[in-house]
């Protein structure tokens, strides 16, 4: 493979590579001339230059907030930065039901909840329900998936055994909350378990919720992550090219790029 | 001005619908009780502690007494018994009571039946008192130190510690709040008993115990002096626990719950009869406590589309209002809830969510009304967000809500930091400074879009009550009429606690409640 050539990148405000941020940030301080002076002074230990303070303004008695901006002279190569993003050539609805019902032969089922101790559908609703999400059409609206969205506060365990039940082609696990990371320990639980259950490596397992990506997702042991500002569309195309390939009707190595046409 | 837009005579109806429609739901409700009310009860009688490993001795006893087979005649009556057995305390009743073999449980002579009521009902109306008493407390406190003018700027905290809670609710009272709401941790609401004591850790909140209400009331109250201006505090009453915490509340003097007659039926699949007969004994005691409820319609419409589903918004309100009536609460203390939670990629968002958040106002005119932000359309793109945010403080300065639930710019990302409550509290100051009495200014035309769409929501809330009208409250549910959520009578969590009353059943609280 040929390596990409340099691609030397910094921040952009006015004027290219002027280097420009904008911070924001609260001091556990009452509002003085001193406060701002720190909040400047915290601003060039992070290494920036040309601090200024834009805004300091009395949160309350003990607490100020500033808006900062400030130029930095960090740059970096972009060529160099590796992501693994899942990239499929997205097809419209008409088109992925027709290549399900070409190639597959059958409906794709679909297994989703919100497992664990969280209680937001929101997201797993977005993806599965009929309604979608912005306009984008929910799973089960597709005739060729058969979808179930089990609802919000699912012991992973219930999902993979109702899954395992239908013989679920891919099992969605939807995680909202995140604080003190109780999305990743919920994750590696249902990781566990699927494992126990026999079905990883075989069921498509995907992960999804606000602060998921890609990258989290394959590290915790699932196949996929989606995070903020998926679309329905964007799992449906994902499932269906990986079904097809696990059935080996598509390469292994098949890339697709591209908005659906 | 929130128009006419619709006949007087058939707001009236839809109301005398709506009360129809729940009338049937207070044979079970009288005829039954729950575990949880049973342990208000207990409460109420100052059992407020917990045993090994934290098990609240309400429970411990309740238990007891349910799996005996007896509870059914009220704990209220077990606990007269154990004071007959020479208990000093409720701790020591307590321990008669569960020491006590089942055998020595059965039927007094009628004297000393009546005896034991008379005893037990003395008691009672003393700790009554002293639950009158800390509310007078409350309220002097609120006629020391007015709040300021509606909307009351409602703002959440949620660090699962409580301590870092008061740090930040004292920090939000000082930049403008008006109302502190502590954020419950994660699935409280499924936990079949109240936490004890002082808690440090939650997930995506902090746990709703009586001491935790204490330690935050305290707080405030020490805020409210120091900044002149009474800050009130709210917390759950929903869940398993509804009027578990309503007493918890209503002790430690709180001034808002949030609690709706069917919030925990349709979104933590509570079971239906449960949640109806404990969201009754709950609103009594908020009814007493002068505390005012918000209920939580505005959460249909983050599953539901907000276009397409408000209707159901309005219908329920007036399901949760007749529901609130019966239990004593007075229009003052319906905080109704709704949301602006319209797509904000449609056309003429502002103009449908003034029509809806008028539609409310018109329909409940004397109602104090809890307007919530967006939160299901929220963009981690903040400056958006934020602008967002300012519109919905601009419709309810416009429709006049009592309580605003003030949206936070990083709402699609994480609980709220320090400084984004600032912010949102200056720019809401701001535009309730800017834009107070424009409602007196613009009258909205009758033909218009605005108008126009309350007339179409209006017409489909009652074509909705006519259906649950017809086909009865649990069917209705059962169809998924609210939030698109189905639930059936029998399903859900939390219905083995539910127990018909024995025809001796007993419940001192109860009655002065309902005499009251």
């Amino acid at each position: 493979m040929v390596k990409p050539s340099k691609q030397i990148i910094r921040p952009y405000g006015d004027r290219r590579d002027d280097g420009m941020v904008q911070l924001s940030f609260t001091l556990p301080v009452p509002l003085s001339e001193k406060a701002k002076e720190a909040a400047a002074q915290f601003t060039k230990k992070m290494g920036f230059t040309d601090v200024k303070v834009a805004a300091a303004e009395r949160a309350a008695d003990q607490y100020t907030f500033f808006v900062v901006y400030a130029r930095s002279a960090v740059s970096l190569d972009y060529a160099e930065i590796d992501v693994p993003e899942v990239v499929v050539r997205k097809m419209g609805f008409n088109d992925l039901n027709a290549l399900i019902k070409e190639k597959v032969g059958r409906r794709i089922v679909v297994f989703g909840a919100c497992t664990g101790t969280d209680t937001h559908t929101v997201g797993i609703d977005a993806i599965l329900n009929m309604k979608g999400y912005a306009g984008d059409y929910g799973l089960e609206r597709y005739p060729g998936f058969e979808a179930f969205n089990l609802g919000s506060q699912v012991p992973n365990e219930d999902l993979i055994k109702r899954s395992m039940a239908k013989q679920a082609d891919a099992i969605l696990v939807s995680q909202v909350v995140t604080q003190r990371d109780v999305h990743k320990d919920n994750s590696r639980q249902f990781i566990d378990a699927a494992k126990a259950a026999g079905i990883h490596g075989k069921t498509l397992l995907l992960l999804g919720g606000p602060r998921v990506d890609h990258k989290l997702a394959l590290e915790l042991g699932f196949d996929a992550g989606f995070g903020a500002g998926t679309k329905p569309s964007d799992v449906a195309n994902y499932i269906v090219h990986a079904v097809l390939k696990k059935e080996g009707k598509e390469s292994q190595d098949s890339h697709y790029q591209g908005e659906p046409t | 001005m929130s128009g006419p837009f619709i006949d007087d005579a058939r707001i009236a109806e839809a109301r005398k619908l709506a009360d129809e429609i729940v009338n049937p739901i207070f044979d079970l409700i009288q005829h039954n009780t729950t575990v949880s009310n049973e342990r208000t009860v207990l409460r109420f009688f100052g059992l407020s502690g917990a045993g090994t490993r934290g098990v609240p001795l309400a429970n411990l006893m309740v238990d007891k007494l349910k799996a005996a087979g007896v509870l059914n005649r009220g704990a209220a009556y077990w606990y007269g018994r154990a004071l007959q057995l020479g208990a000093k305390s409720p701790l020591e009743a307590v321990e008669r009571l569960t020491a006590l073999p089942a055998d020595k449980m059965g039927v007094l002579s009628p004297e000393m039946e009546a005896n034991l009521r008379d005893e037990v009902r003395s008691e009672a109306r003393a700790a009554m008192a002293e639950l009158k008493s800390r509310i007078a407390q409350r309220n002097a406190l609120r006629e020391q130190f007015p709040m300021s003018p509606a909307p009351h700027k409602y703002v959440i905290v949620a660090t699962g510690n409580i301590y870092d809670d008061v740090d930040q609710a004292r920090a939000a009272a000082q930049a403008g709040a008006d109302v502190i709401a502590v954020i419950r941790s994660t699935a409280q609401s499924l936990l079949d008993y109240v936490p004890h004591g002082a808690t440090t850790e939650g997930y995506g909140g902090t746990y709703a115990t009586q001491e935790n209400f204490r330690v935050m009331r305290e707080a405030l109250d020490d805020e409210s002096r120091k900044l002149k201006r009474y800050i009130q505090l709210t917390n759950y009453s929903s869940g398993l626990c509804m009027s578990e915490i309503a007493f918890c509340a209503a002790y430690e003097r709180l001034d808002m719950l949030l609690n709706d007659a069917m919030y925990g039926i349709l979104f933590r699949d509570i079971n239906m009869r449960r949640t109806f007969i404990d969201q009754y004994f709950s609103r009594r005691i908020c009814a007493l406590a002068g505390i005012i409820i918000n209920t939580g319609e505005d959460n249909y419409i983050t599953t539901a589309d907000a276009y397409d589903a408000a209707h159901t918004v309005i219908a329920s309100q007036f399901i949760n209002e007749c529901f609130a009536k019966r239990a004593g609460l007075k229009d003052w203390q319906l905080g109704i809830g709704h949301s602006y939670e319209i797509d904000p990629y449609r056309d003429d968002t502002l103009l449908l969510e003034l029509s809806q958040a008028m539609l409310v106002r018109r329909c409940f005119p004397d109602a104090p009304l809890k307007y919530m932000p967006p939160t299901k359309h929220k963009e981690t793109d903040i400056f958006f967000s934020h602008a967002y945010d300012v519109m919905a403080d601009l419709v309810a300065i416009w429709t006049r809500q009592g309580i605003q639930l003030l949206g936070m710019m990083t709402e699609a990302m994480h609980t709220p930091l320090l400084a984004d409550r600032y912010v949102a509290l200056k720019s809401a100051s701001y535009i309730h400074r800017a834009a107070r009495g424009i409602d007196e200014e613009f009258t909205v035309r009758e033909d218009g879009k605005i108008a126009n769409r309350a007339r179409e929501v209006f017409a489909n809330a009652e074509q909705l009550l006519r259906e649950c009208h017809a086909e009865g409250m649990v069917a209705a549910i059962g169809k998924g009429r609210f939030g698109d959520v189905k639930r059936e009578e029998t399903g859900g969590k939390g219905l083995d606690g539910v127990l018909p009353k024995a025809p001796d059943y007993f419940n001192p609280f109860l009655e002065m409640l309902e005499a009251s």
